[in-house]
């Protein structure tokens, strides 16, 4: 493993890259591309992260827009969305993001497959666009009658002083059986996804979460925060705490309802997925409802193992112990027949990931699993904490861009807060191991001398390619056929390239076989013509002489 | 049902757009710039403007689309995109050598009034563009027009900067296709080309974005109209512009600069659009028309001829974009199909119903503009059922929901390939969209058939 990662020199290859910058963005991207080390107490080297993006980089970045109503709550089927700007925010969010969903009934709302849109024009951005929202959710609930409305600001909204908020309240006021609130995620807040995700978060919060306080039935009742149900990951894992007889209270967001995120705090537990997109949530939450929370990972077959066991030894029931040892046995059998049969072949095998705020590690996990190597990773729109660990949150300093994004300051609730630990048993937790509100980054799960990029942009994707020759890269759409023009398979961790799921054992099952078919198949060996070494013929035919 | 709240009854709606049956300028404009040879396209705003246009065609054309942002955060949303465009330019030249930046603004760069000419002067006094290198630049504001109109800008903005008018008229005819697939553009050109006329045609993005897999990635592939034929475009003796909505603005801004005149035609599908193609370029270039074209004009009348009793009288209902909507309905006239609906977003002027209706008749329903959506297509196609529907991947929930066949055409299509390489355009463009149409008519007549009349022989 470590000689895959050595075959090039990390430092030789950073010092390389840079020269070809102008001295100012060289200087950034000195601090952005990282050769990884891990020391006691898993120090790792420090990364520059949440940074703007140079620019006339490209870049693999969105926006704010993108990770509030692309990314968290898009996948939610019954809070009807509406774009509040211009009609192209709109029209791109809609369904690109593949997250399924599956309404109780056929008559059930599903609000997915509508794209809703102001769609701004001139007059509106001259003269405000309230009234043209006010109409627009007038007629809105004439036709869908929804239990909740939620308005997405796009970039001129912000500038032209529209007040979504307000606009909020006034109609709610108007339809009082209706919960309508607003983001205000404009695309040029902060500076990726990153910021859309934070502002998501505050306003499911303090608008959505809390409302009902009628918990589902059941036992082991927990929250997943920050799974999406790309490709149907969410039904999966779903599958699997049904087989173990606990209760999934709600997903944020993945094949989600309005009901179960306003009912959310009656939970025992959150457990977070993405960490990036949702530990705001699991923060508040802890804060004002006095529900912990911890990181799992259903990414690989191993993780999930691990994470079903985790979430059962939080609970502290022998019986449900038993049961997830039954479920992980039975389904690890199933894993390792495929696994180990891919696992031939694909032994040794480098990839690399530069996608999300969590996939580019998790996925490192279920590449490991059969056999491939992690040679550089890094993350599109992460934190230094995704990287360094939540260890480093006291040393990130808040520059101008992140200011912006509101930091709600939570207080326990005087009714509803119930710690479901006391401090005894956190202790007790604890120093067996469990790390509560904890994620320990992706660098020091990472071996020495890996790369480490935030922010990874064409270039350097086109210098790793060129000098470190990998098997695989994972990424996401912009980048996917740049790559495989090379002849190089790539695999997109956004969309999975529309299949999955990947996610949990069968997922794990799926994603062999996915990684087998990329580096196995032959087809892409097909890129080179078999006259394309030779050009000039150098034998010819009789009839010539 | 996946659109299961779209009641039949249509009510009136004035502010909410569901499901728009257009998207915003600057992805058209980032298409029309990458049919130009080395040219990047750049988007003025912020970066997710240019990711979400990056990833829309990326999803269509399954090819590499390379685009640059100036990446405003909220300081430059308030004091102005100049220093990040200013920036950007440094980087760009540095890292990714492009002959020409085609700049396009975007709906935050248009609200806060940036002035793209001034910036892009003081570039080149501060020396950020190197000897030799261009930057243009087209308003495009996302709250006007839509992706056909911001594709008709960054074509008329190339003509604005390059064309010029040297007093020396040549034989050439410039060729100005609308907002048309890769595929197309090549039937375009091929046309021409068996005819042996002197032509350019730009923008060009045939070898652009539906390039070869051959190894290598290329920054700027092969594809694409030159500066120098876009130069040289102000000398022709005529343009032809293909598409009043997104190809004819530029046509007649090249009238305005540089005399040059213009015929109008609509888009080039079927038997008569393309035969008005060929005779107005016979007649320009005073050739005779190559046995090669009349054969493959033959061929498709031979098929549709053949194939009329699938097609006569069945009842279509499309919804896309203005141009290629004129030449679908012209398709669906020679095939002796009766068009119930036609639906655009985009505001395509008075002349486009006037145009649809001289070739479908007066029993047609054409809804444009604003709220002419496809939540509201889907109420048309509720209340009066065809037999086809026409139009982009989005029409598949719609098709699904009321089993109707499907022909995927225009943009975008995220679901199927084909339309990088198969063209609709031309004779043989007719006869592959031809193919498709009886395709879907005649499984469904296959799948619909009680057992006794399942035909073996159609």
């Amino acid at each position: 493993m470590s000689e895959k990662i050595q075959a090039v020199n990390a430092e030789e290859f950073k010092a390389e890259t840079l020269e070809r910058y102008p001295p100012k963005l060289a200087r950034k991207r000195a601090k952005q591309i990282v050769v990884n080390e891990v020391g006691p107490g898993d120090a790792v080297p420090e990364i520059l992260a949440n940074s703007r993006t140079a620019p006339g980089i490209l870049t693999m970045r969105g926006c704010s827009y993108a990770g509030c109503k692309g990314v968290v709550l898009g996948p939610t089927r019954d809070i009807l969305q509406i774009t509040h700007g211009p009609i192209g925010c709109g029209f791109y969010s809609w369904l690109t993001r593949r997250n399924q969903t599956r309404p109780e009934t056929a008559d059930a709302p599903n609000y997915m497959p509508y794209a809703m849109s102001t769609d701004l024009q001139e007059d509106e951005i001259i003269f405000g666009g309230e009234k043209k929202l006010k109409a627009a959710i007038d007629e809105a609930v004439a036709l869908f009658h929804p239990k909740a409305i939620g308005i997405f600001a796009t970039c001129p909204v912000g500038l032209i002083g529209d007040d979504v908020h307000a606009v909020a309240r006034e109609m709610e006021a108007k339809y009082p059986d209706i919960n309508i609130f607003g983001f205000s995620c404009e695309g040029y807040k902060g500076v990726s996804q990153s910021a859309g995700h934070h502002v998501a978060n505050n306003k499911v919060f303090t608008d959505v979460v809390g409302l009902d306080d009628e918990p589902k039935p059941g036992e082991w009742r927990f929250n997943i925060l920050g799974e999406y149900n790309i490709g149907g990951d969410a039904f999966e894992i779903e599958r699997l705490v049904g087989l173990c007889g606990m209760t999934l209270h709600s997903t944020f967001s993945g094949n989600s309802n309005y009901k179960e995120f306003s009912s959310a705090h009656t939970a025992d537990l959150n457990v977070v997925m993405c960490h990036r997109s949702i530990n705001y949530l699991a923060e508040m939450m802890e804060k004002k409802y006095g529900i912990p929370w911890f990181k799992v990972n259903f990414v690989g077959a191993e993780a999930t193992a691990k994470s079903l066991r985790k979430i059962a030894s939080f609970f502290r029931d022998p019986a449900l112990a038993e049961r997830v040892e039954r479920v992980v046995e039975t389904e690890m059998a199933e894993v390792a027949k495929v696994r180990d049969e891919i696992r031939a072949r694909c032994e040794g095998k480098t990839a690399m990931l530069f996608v999300g705020g969590s996939r580019a590690h998790h996925y490192q996990e279920l590449l490991g699993e059969i056999g491939m190597v992690t040679v550089a990773a890094g993350y599109e729109f992460a934190h230094r904490d995704d990287y360094e660990g939540r260890k480093v949150l006291p040393d990130i300093v808040v520059d101008a861009d992140s200011r912006n994004i509101e930091e709600l300051s939570v207080e326990a609730d005087p009714e509803r807060y119930r710690p479901r630990v006391g401090e005894r048993e956190r202790t007790e937790l604890e120093s067996g191991g469990f790390a509560l509100s904890d994620y320990r980054g992706m660098m020091p799960e990472m071996p020495a001398k890996s790369l480490v990029i935030d922010d990874l942009n064409h270039y350097e994707l086109e210098r790793l390619i060129e000098e470190y020759k990998p098997d695989l890269v994972c990424a996401g759409i912009k980048e996917k056929y740049v790559v495989q023009k090379r002849g190089l398979p790539m695999k997109q961790l956004h969309s999975y390239d529309y299949m999955g799921p990947f996610a949990g054992f069968r997922g794990a099952i799926n994603f062999y076989r996915e990684i087998d078919r990329l580096v196995n198949s032959g087809t892409f060996a097909l890129a080179k013509a078999p006259w394309s070494e030779s050009p000039e013929l150098s034998a010819s035919y009789g009839h010539n002489g | 049902m996946l659109l299961r709240h779209t009641p039949e009854a249509v009510a009136e709606r004035s502010a909410l757009t569901i499901n728009p049956a257009k998207t915003c300028q600057p992805v058209g404009a980032m298409y029309a710039a990458l049919g130009v040879h080395r040219c990047l396209p750049h988007s003025h705003g912020s970066q997710g403007c240019c990711a979400y246009h990056r990833s829309a065609l990326t999803r269509h054309y399954k090819d590499p689309i390379m685009a640059t942002t100036s990446s405003f955060t909220e300081g430059a949303s308030v004091f102005g995109g100049q220093a990040n465009m200013l920036e950007a330019l440094t980087n760009i030249f540095a890292l990714y050598d492009p002959e020409i930046v085609a700049v396009h603004t975007t709906c935050l760069s248009e609200t806060i009034g940036d002035d793209l000419p001034q910036i892009i002067n003081k570039a080149r006094s501060e020396d950020k563009i190197p000897k030799g290198k261009f930057v243009v630049h087209a308003n495009t504001p996302s709250y006007k027009g839509s992706h056909v109109t911001g594709y008709a800008n960054m074509v008329a903005a190339f003509v604005q900067y390059f064309s010029r008018s040297t007093g020396r008229r040549t034989g050439r005819i410039n060729l100005i296709p609308s907002f048309v697939e890769p595929s197309d553009m090549s039937e375009i050109k091929h046309i021409a080309s068996e005819m042996g006329i002197d032509f350019a045609m730009f923008p060009d993005t045939s070898d652009v974005v539906n390039g070869p897999m051959d190894g290598k990635f290329r920054m700027y592939p092969r594809g694409g109209a030159t500066r120098e034929q876009i130069e040289a475009a102000g000398d022709a003796r005529l343009t032809v512009a293909l598409g009043r909505v997104g190809a004819l603005p530029a046509a007649k801004l090249l009238d305005t600069k540089c005399k040059v005149p213009v015929e109008a035609l609509d888009l080039p599908i079927g038997v008569r659009a393309t035969d008005a193609l060929v005779e107005t370029l016979r007649k320009a270039a005073g050739v005779p028309v190559p046995d090669s074209l009349s054969l493959e004009r033959g061929q498709l009348v031979d098929v549709l001829c053949d194939m009329s009793q699938y097609t006569y009288g069945r009842t279509v209902s499309m919804v896309g974009d203005p141009d290629l909507l004129v030449g679908l309905v012209s398709f669906c006239r020679d095939a002796g199909m009766r068009v119930l609906h036609v639906v655009t977003g985009t505001n395509p002027g008075p002349k486009f119903e006037r145009r649809i209706k001289e070739l479908a008749g007066e029993g047609v329903t054409v809804r444009t503009g604003l709220q002419a959506d496809m939540f509201l297509f889907h109420q048309l196609v509720k209340g009066e059922r065809p037999d086809l529907i026409m139009g982009n991947t989005y029409c598949k929930y719609i098709a699904r929901d009321m089993d109707i066949p499907l022909v995927r055409v225009g943009f975008p299509i995220y679901d199927r390939v084909g339309h990088s390489y198969f063209p609709v355009t031309g004779y043989r463009g007719g006869l592959m969209l031809l193919e498709r149409v009886l395709g879907a008519i005649q499984d469904r007549i296959d799948r619909d058939a009680p057992e006794e009349s399942f035909e073996l022989v159609m």
